[in-house]
């Protein structure tokens, strides 16, 4: 279930990157996968919509949000912590 | 080429019923933004906007109007009725035919759109009002102030985005100044205030949940609000002759884009277009005590406006004055410029500049003299106002005190 999530997820982010979900590195950064703040932005409604989940986030203050995007791996955390806290 | 001034002004936004109440409220620095009031409320995770409240338009129109005017054509023909009856213009043959209207708006009947979306989608009609395309088009505000007017020359809408209002008088004044036109009636509007209007904004998750504070660090996106203002635009010499008031001149304008994103704004597109209103005015850069800055509260559009302010205007960006009213009215989207001018015009009769409120803690990337919480007595000749719309579409409007 756990690995399904984390899966959903780099489809998700690779899909926006234009590149193979074998590709996205947990380590990566949005700007080592070159997603802009309107893909950010893209990314997060398809999560949203994927995961049935509100996610907190303002493109404005990006540093203020739970939603943690410094990486693949943080996205993923933060997606696990949205669907245990929203079931 | 002729000179172009301006001898009536008009207003309805959530500041005010009128342009007296309006000054008022920028004078005293109030905020017009609250919790708004719409169907479905609870389903919004932004609830607070510029929203005009105890409106009543059975008290303006009559029932077979109200039927035919979208939320955004009452506002405008509100703020026309009180511009053109301030100018004390009547329109009939030759002049009837050399007067028209040019005015901005974003949505048009957006209103109109999400209701009618209710009846087919939500409420599964297969019938709407005869009345929704002539009520939700762009242009129905512009020929509905034609046809209570009677101006018959040269009419249209300008969409662009958050600089459709400063398009659309930009248009007006080069018509009359190159002679196409006699007088214009000219501005913008804007009612998108609506559960559709709403969340299309949420989705792009630049809206603030808690205030429009423009140029604070504390600052975490823009507000939405509604409403229309309205310009007579007409000749000096036709002015003079027929001894009108005289409120300011219009005396430069001019328009760039920055064909690089669709939503972030670019500093050399946005510095383009001050230095290209100058020009066109044939002011010193030293000349302009005000800025009236497109200001929105998100983070990527103030730092990048002031950076384009210091680069055009040098050492005298330092002493210059730069507020954003619509900490205080919202972001009335395409009708912004319009109810900002307002700002600008009283900063040239009544010596009073408006502040940019909510202002809380500063950005060293907002490092000009914003006029923070309270407005401020200042005797300016020359203004700028500044408007950068999404699309990279920018538009600047120069005014200076009445001759």
């Amino acid at each position: 279930m756990t690995d399904t999530i984390d899966k959903r997820v780099i489809a998700i982010l690779a899909e926006q990157a234009v590149i193979e979900p074998e590709d996205v590195r947990r380590d990566a950064t949005l700007d080592d996968l070159g997603i802009d703040s309107l893909g950010l932005v893209e990314s997060i409604f398809a999560i949203e919509e994927e995961f049935d989940i509100q996610v907190p986030f303002n493109a404005n203050e990006p540093q203020n949000s739970p939603f943690d995007i410094s990486s693949v791996e943080t996205i993923i955390a933060a997606v696990k912590t949205l669907m245990a806290e929203q079931r | 080429m002729r000179r172009v001034v301006i001898t009536g002004q008009g207003t309805i936004n959530a500041l005010g019923a009128d342009v007296a109440a309006t000054k008022r409220a920028m004078a005293e620095g109030r905020c017009g933004i609250g919790e708004l009031e719409m169907r479905d409320l609870d389903r919004l995770a932004v609830r607070i906007g510029g929203q005009i409240k105890d409106y009543d338009p059975e008290a303006l129109f009559n029932r077979q109007q109200i039927s035919l005017y979208d939320r955004f054509t009452q506002f405008t023909l509100i703020a026309a009725r009180e511009a053109i009856a301030q100018s004390g213009l009547e329109f009939s043959g030759d002049l009837a035919a050399r007067s028209g209207v040019v005015l901005g708006t974003s949505g048009g009947g957006m209103q109109t759109l999400d209701e009618n979306y209710r009846t087919v989608y939500e409420d599964g009609k297969n019938r709407v009002h005869p009345f929704v395309v002539p009520k939700l088009m762009n242009n129905a505000a512009a020929s509905h102030v034609s046809m209570e007017f009677n101006l018959k020359g040269p009419s249209f809408t300008v969409a662009t985005a958050c600089s459709s209002s400063n398009h659309a008088m930009g248009q007006a004044f080069w018509m009359i100044r190159s002679g196409m036109c006699d007088v214009m009636v000219t501005g913008g509007s804007e009612s998108m205030l609506c559960f559709g209007g709403m969340k299309a904004w949420e989705g792009l998750r630049v809206m603030s949940k808690d205030g429009c504070r423009p140029f604070s660090a504390t600052r975490n996106g823009m507000v939405q609000g509604e409403g229309a203002a309205v310009f007579v635009f007409e000749t000096l010499e036709r002015a003079k002759a027929r001894g009108a008031e005289i409120l300011a001149e219009v005396v430069g304008f001019a328009m760039t884009s920055d064909a690089a994103d669709i939503v972030m704004p670019s500093k050399q597109g946005a510095a383009r277009a001050m230095a290209g209103a100058l020009k066109d005015a044939g002011l010193n850069r030293e000349d302009v005590g005000y800025i009236n800055a497109h200001g929105t509260g998100t983070a990527a559009n103030d730092k990048v406006e002031c950076a384009a302010v210091a680069d055009v205007f040098g050492h005298h960006a330092d002493a210059l004055m730069i507020s954003s009213t619509k900490s205080m009215h919202g972001h009335l989207i395409g009708g912004t410029g319009a109810v900002e001018a307002l700002a600008c015009i009283m900063a040239l009769t009544d010596g009073v500049i408006a502040p940019t409120i909510g202002y809380e803690e500063p950005d060293p990337e907002c490092a000009l003299d914003v006029v923070p919480n309270e407005a401020r007595e200042a005797r300016v000749t020359a203004v700028l106002s500044n408007a950068f719309a999404f699309g990279g579409l920018n538009a600047v409007l120069a005014f200076r005190a009445a001759p």
